[in-house]
């Protein structure tokens, strides 16, 4: 499989390039790509355990999320 | 658009699509350079992160920034690390909707002087009504050469822009 290309203008002569970029460069995306999805993974997480404690508050309340928004509106 | 800028370079990506966009040999005849970006890339969610480089360097970048999602705000340091500037959520993801591109503008004062380069930015990916990741910087590259080119990069997990992307570098000169 080709690697993926990547465009070059020139501001000088306004020449524009699709250039193939090399393994080194592939490499790099993949790894960028591999961060942003662990930091994505993260950031789920941390939503969802903040879900959670906000479930179990409530229900120590002995209230649902419907009725605190009624309570609130 | 006032008299004071001119278009210095664009690019529109097409068919097969763009790792990066790359502006070089940017000449130092204006006082400051604006990047205007329209961007939708390959990764599979909807607010993608754009880094931005300059003179191919991969260090020595920080930004602060605020974001939100029109429901809550938050604010980061760093948020993609110090090998690239941060522009903030400007590209639609595959996720977005068909035809939604991010829309971002990133603004760099005195690029061609001799003093570390701070740059601003502001970016937004609306989804037709349904969601919305907008986000500003702060940015600062250490580094005291001039800007004499300029990489845009996918940082959200997307590994290419899709076609009808489009980036606009702008000079303005002081009137």
């Amino acid at each position: 499989m080709p690697n993926p290309t990547r465009i070059e203008i020139n501001c000088e002569t306004k020449e524009e390039k699709i250039i193939t970029l090399t393994d080194a460069e592939v490499a790099e995306l993949a790894y960028q790509a591999e961060l942003a999805a662990e930091k994505k993974a993260e950031e789920e997480a941390a939503k969802a355990a903040l879900e959670a404690k906000k479930q179990e508050v409530l229900a120590k309340l002995g209230l649902t999320s419907d009725e605190v928004a009624a309570l609130l509106a | 658009m006032a008299n004071t800028f001119e278009l210095i370079a664009s690019s529109t990506v097409g068919a097969g699509g763009a790792a990066s966009i790359d502006f070089t040999s940017i000449p130092n005849t204006f006082t400051d350079l604006c990047l205007k970006l329209s961007v939708r890339d390959n990764n599979g969610f909807q607010g993608d992160d754009l880094g931005i480089r300059f003179n191919s360097s991969s260090s020595g970048y920080s930004a602060r920034t605020l974001y939100g999602s029109g429901s809550a705000a938050a604010s980061a340091t760093n948020p993609n690390g110090t090998s690239q500037g941060f522009i903030g959520p400007a590209s639609a993801g595959a996720n977005s909707g068909a035809n939604v591109f991010g829309n971002s503008e990133v603004y760099i004062p005195n690029y061609a002087g001799s003093t570390n380069k701070s740059y601003s930015s502001d970016a937004l990916t609306e989804y037709n009504g349904t969601l919305v990741y907008m986000g500003f910087v702060a940015g600062l590259w250490s580094n005291t050469a001039a800007i004499t080119s300029i990489t845009i990069i996918p940082l959200g997990g997307g590994t290419s822009f899709s076609q009808y992307s489009t980036a606009y570098l702008y000079g303005v000169k002081n009137a």
